[in-house]
């Protein structure tokens, strides 16, 4: 059902609902921009699965080049 | 809905008042001294990812925070300092506060475990504990030796921040605890001589109210002169240096000073004086502890071009 009537405490409340979208918002910014660092960086992105793989050894040095 | 019982409340919980739940004026020295823990670290981070954990350092200090105004209320309600509080006012419930802080600490955790490391977000979790269920729930009514175990909470941000950056603890970062932890005692109980009444009112056992003022002075001084030491110490770890000796020297000379001139002060000509010399110690001790993480950023920003350090 829609809300056909505003009260004044929609008002009072909007603020309220602005902020916290605000807050929200900015909290997907810093998810999206940790993202962005880390994989920049190339981290380790897998962790042990308890099933030994290649991708989990270390680099050797000769690859590394 | 359940919503109608809200709508008779004369105050309505505004964004501010979440905001005040967090304690921004606390946050703000967490925030400083995390910052400074992780910046001295050898280790860089980058820019980006410091950001984001001195934020959720900040939010974790914010929600233990949030935690103990939920469980301080009711003498909240009884301290004129504490009584326009938001939840003494009525504008956040009991309920609401506590769903807040729990939400917030377990946000802040996680995320700066996934910004840094694990270890780091450990210790967070850690602080918040500490903060809300030792100081807050045990001891801080049971005990006068309240403030000295509370100012290890306050103490553990440039521990984490540190920890964001190396990933462990070192004696540069335990220095750097045991600084803050040293200075708090002092600090605050310089307030609790010229808030007296309110703590008595609400019946938390503060060194004033139990052992009397006589004695807290003497603490005061005793604290001041364990601190010296600590405080010029840290000089001689990896992150001091010659500026940081020379600010030491000096901040601790002066706070030994006014810590002896309180100590001397008779308690008549203090009520006389309207507390003023305890007043300044109090804003002085601010200065002091802003005083030594601003030289060890000074050393570190000294280092870049070659000349922090020994």
């Amino acid at each position: 059902m829609p809300i056909t009537q505003t009260h004044e405490l929609h008002q009072r409340r909007f603020s309220r609902n602005l902020g916290l979208g605000a807050v929200l918002l900015a909290f997907v910014v810093l998810v999206f921009g940790l993202t962005v660092v880390k994989v920049n960086r190339g981290g380790m992105m897998e962790a042990y699965d308890h099933q030994p793989r290649a991708s989990v050894l270390p680099v050797a040095p000769e690859a590394k080049q | 809905m359940s919503d109608i019982s809200y709508i008779d409340r004369s105050g309505e919980a505004q964004f501010g008042d979440f905001v005040a739940l967090l304690k921004p004026r606390v946050m703000s020295l967490v925030v400083f001294t995390a910052f400074v823990g992780l910046v001295v670290a050898p280790m860089p981070v980058h820019p980006f990812v410091a950001f984001t954990a001195i934020l959720f350092i900040a939010l974790g200090g914010g929600a233990s925070g949030a935690l103990n105004m939920w469980y301080d209320a009711d003498i909240d309600r009884l301290m004129r300092r504490t009584a326009n509080r938001p939840i003494p006012a009525g504008r956040v419930s009991e309920g609401e506060a506590l769903g807040f802080g729990l939400a917030l600490a377990g946000i802040s955790c996680v995320m700066l475990a996934l910004a840094s490391n694990i270890f780091a977000g450990a210790f967070l979790a850690f602080t918040i504990f500490f903060y809300v269920m030792v100081y807050t729930v045990w001891l801080k009514r049971r005990t006068p030796q309240n403030i000295v175990i509370g100012g290890a909470a306050g103490a553990f941000p440039p521990m984490i921040g540190w920890a964001v950056a190396t990933g462990g603890i070192s004696l540069e970062s335990v220095a750097m605890f045991m600084i803050i932890f040293l200075w708090t005692p002092p600090h605050f109980w310089s307030l609790a001589l010229f808030m007296k009444d309110d703590y008595s009112n609400a019946g938390v056992p503060m060194l004033t109210v139990t052992h009397g003022r006589r004695a807290t002075r003497t603490q005061i001084l005793i604290y001041a002169l364990i601190l010296a030491p600590v405080a010029v110490g840290a000089a001689f770890t990896s992150i001091g240096g010659p500026v940081y000796l020379a600010a030491s020297l000096v901040l601790n000379a002066l706070f030994i000073r006014g810590a002896w001139r309180l100590w001397r002060r008779d308690e008549d000509v203090a009520l006389a004086e309207k507390y003023s010399a305890e007043k300044r110690y109090f804003y002085f001790s601010l200065l002091y502890l802003f005083g030594h993480f601003s030289a060890l950023l000074v050393e570190k920003g000294l280092g870049i071009f070659g000349m922090g350090g020994w």
